[in-house]
């Protein structure tokens, strides 16, 4: 049967630690992919996985109680592989081999390839709706499994989000959580330049989720995100977690709009490792 | 030019999307299989199986995106959804979500589109599948089913149930001359030689091949023997009855109620290039998009007769 891991909050600061200078070293080694979109999501990932809330089994990962995170954002995948690593799906080992011919760790999640995996994701907007069909799989076979997505603020822009949104809320699947990881930029600039969503929380709302906005990088609030996600009864939850992209690196935080699908310079690297403090 | 032999005979049996309707609500106990609906249930008869299993039954609005991830998720939960709405929507509509939520991730989805090709008459262009062939076969992994009629669109679905993978079946909204009797068997990937001769083959699927047997009928007068071949599996596509073919008759005719890039036709002419070239003729929509009408007016408009496969296979056979 599948379990949460719970650790202490020292714990998790480590490993949170740990994680971003798996993503830096992993990207930068690879000399592409998506630093900066991944450090957003740090926080939530390690309270996910380690801190009280996904029920896994790394052993048994394809368990059907098991609860499910799918990362819609699927140019996050550093930052989900090095959770996924660290939770015990494979070998820590093999972070190194990312964006490598024959390596597993594809530029994006490939869920046929790499176990823990959810949902083979890149194209953005796809992966709540996967996340719908777990859902309405677990009322189906009465299983209490839950069902977690992620999506990045500037994916949000994908009618796609809209739809699943509509679903989730009109049907009432108090099983299923959207995380949406807004750390305020995409590609080419801010998204409350390009297409802002605000006021996001009354959209959601609109739709029929229950919405919280929390500080995405600070434990107390994530973890106490998921506590009332869990508590919630008749209807899906949207967890708003604002963010800073490429939190933790001080290249990256300056240099927003700059640094979106870009490695850290090997030159740069060991600065950031030592901000990271791994 | 003379299209000949110019009867269309539409009314005999049942429109395929029904057939696909009443089996798989005949098969619904099967409590693996759920179905997605993208409110058209009333036009896919899919609602037969929602009349009998609803709690199985999934109609999200009208959002093909969301309704091919719903099915996604439900099939990594070992379900076998059924996907189905006009297939323009469905393929068109949603390819990207196909390719990346089902085909790259080898999902066990059954897409199923109705009101497939120019045959729907009077709704127009805007609702006529006519790329969806197309699309589907570019999918690595997919399966791809154009059955002819009734009885075989029967078949097919309880096969395509039980066959793992992803599927796109592909059915009309027009009743259809029955070709085959009740109970036939369905084989996935092997053609149907529905007649056999030694001058020409008639290459043909979904509402094509009861015209390709018209046609058939209509060379034997003229001292023609044509074989036809009922190819209800375009992907994977019967290999050795083409070969066959192109080995024992002097020249093929594909037809099928498709745009001509990318359907039935180039299939058939990578096998015959690669394995026996030999003379080819198509019948099909060409490379343009219809307009309103009856269903029989737009295929003889369009070109898709019994006459006009007839005078192909006369073309090909004298040049």
């Amino acid at each position: 049967m599948p379990t949460a891991r719970t650790e202490a909050r020292a714990d998790l600061e480590r490993i949170a630690r740990t994680l971003r200078s798996h993503i830096v070293e992993a990207t930068t080694k690879a000399g592409s992919g998506h630093p900066s979109s991944s450090l957003s999501m740090v926080e939530i990932v390690t309270v996910l996985y380690f801190g009280g809330v996904l029920r896994y089994d790394p052993l048994d990962p394809h368990n059907p109680e098991r609860d499910r995170f799918i990362l819609s954002k699927g140019h996050g995948a550093p930052g989900l592989y090095a959770v996924l690593a660290e939770a015990g799906y494979f070998p820590v080992a093999d972070l190194m081999t990312l964006r490598r011919l024959g390596s597993p760790l594809e530029g994006h999640p490939n869920m046929c390839r790499l176990p823990g995996v959810e949902a083979s994701t890149g194209s953005l907007g796809q992966g709540f709706s996967i996340a719908i069909g777990h859902a309405l799989g677990a009322r189906l076979d009465k299983r209490d499994y839950r069902v977690y997505a992620m999506v990045g603020d500037g994916e949000s822009e994908q009618g796609q989000v809209w739809e699943a949104a509509m679903y989730a809320g009109n049907h009432g699947l108090d099983n299923l959580t959207l995380i949406i990881d807004r750390n305020g930029n995409q590609q080419t600039g801010a998204v409350a330049d390009i297409q802002p969503l605000d006021p996001l929380d009354e959209k959601l709302r609109s739709f029929g989720l229950e919405v919280r906005t929390i500080d995405g990088h600070s434990f107390d609030e994530v973890s106490a995100a998921f506590d009332w996600a869990r508590s919630v009864s008749g209807r899906a939850q949207a967890i708003i977690a604002n963010t800073i992209k490429g939190k933790g690196v001080a290249l990256l935080e300056a240099g927003q709009g700059k640094w979106h699908g870009k490695p850290i310079p090997p030159d740069e690297e060991a600065k950031a490792l030592v901000e990271i403090g791994a | 030019m003379s299209l000949g032999l110019e009867r269309i005979t539409l009314e005999d049996g049942p429109a395929t999307r029904e057939a696909f309707g009443d089996a798989l609500a005949e098969i619904g106990a099967d409590e693996r299989i759920v179905v997605v609906d993208g409110d058209v249930n009333n036009s896919t008869f899919t609602n037969k199986f929602a009349e009998r299993y609803p709690e199985r039954f999934f109609n999200v609005g009208i959002a093909e995106s969301n309704m091919i991830g719903i099915a996604a998720g439900l099939a990594a939960c070992g379900k076998i959804p059924v996907a189905s709405s006009f297939s323009t929507f469905l393929l068109s509509n949603a390819f990207d979500q196909i390719r990346m939520s089902i085909a790259f991730p080898n999902q066990n989805v059954k897409l199923v589109g109705t009101h497939a090709g120019i045959s729907i008459g009077e709704d127009g262009p805007s609702q006529m599948a006519i790329e969806d062939v197309a699309l589907a076969c570019s999918l690595p992994g997919f399966t791809v089913i154009v059955p002819a009629d009734g009885p075989s669109t029967s078949a097919a679905t309880k096969v395509m149930i039980e066959t793992e993978g992803p599927t796109f079946m592909r059915c009309g909204r027009p009743k259809v001359p029955v070709v085959y009797s009740e109970g036939a068997e369905f084989h996935l990937g092997k053609a149907n030689t529905l007649r056999d001769g030694d001058d020409v083959t008639v290459i043909a699927n979904g509402i094509m091949v009861a015209m390709a047997l018209d046609a058939a009928e209509a060379l034997a007068s003229d001292g023609i023997a044509a074989r036809v071949l009922d190819m209800h599996t375009v992907k994977p596509i019967d290999v050795a009855a083409i070969e066959r073919a192109a080995n024992e008759t002097r020249a093929i005719v594909v037809a099928e109620e498709h745009l001509a890039y990318g359907g039935l036709g180039s299939i058939v002419a990578m096998v015959v290039g690669e394995r026996k070239p030999i003379r080819l003729a198509f019948v099909d929509i060409g490379d343009t998009y219809a307009t309103s009408g009856t269903a029989e007016e737009l295929l003889a408009q369009y070109g898709l007769t019994p006459g006009a496969i007839a005078d192909a296979a006369r073309r090909v056979l004298k040049d």
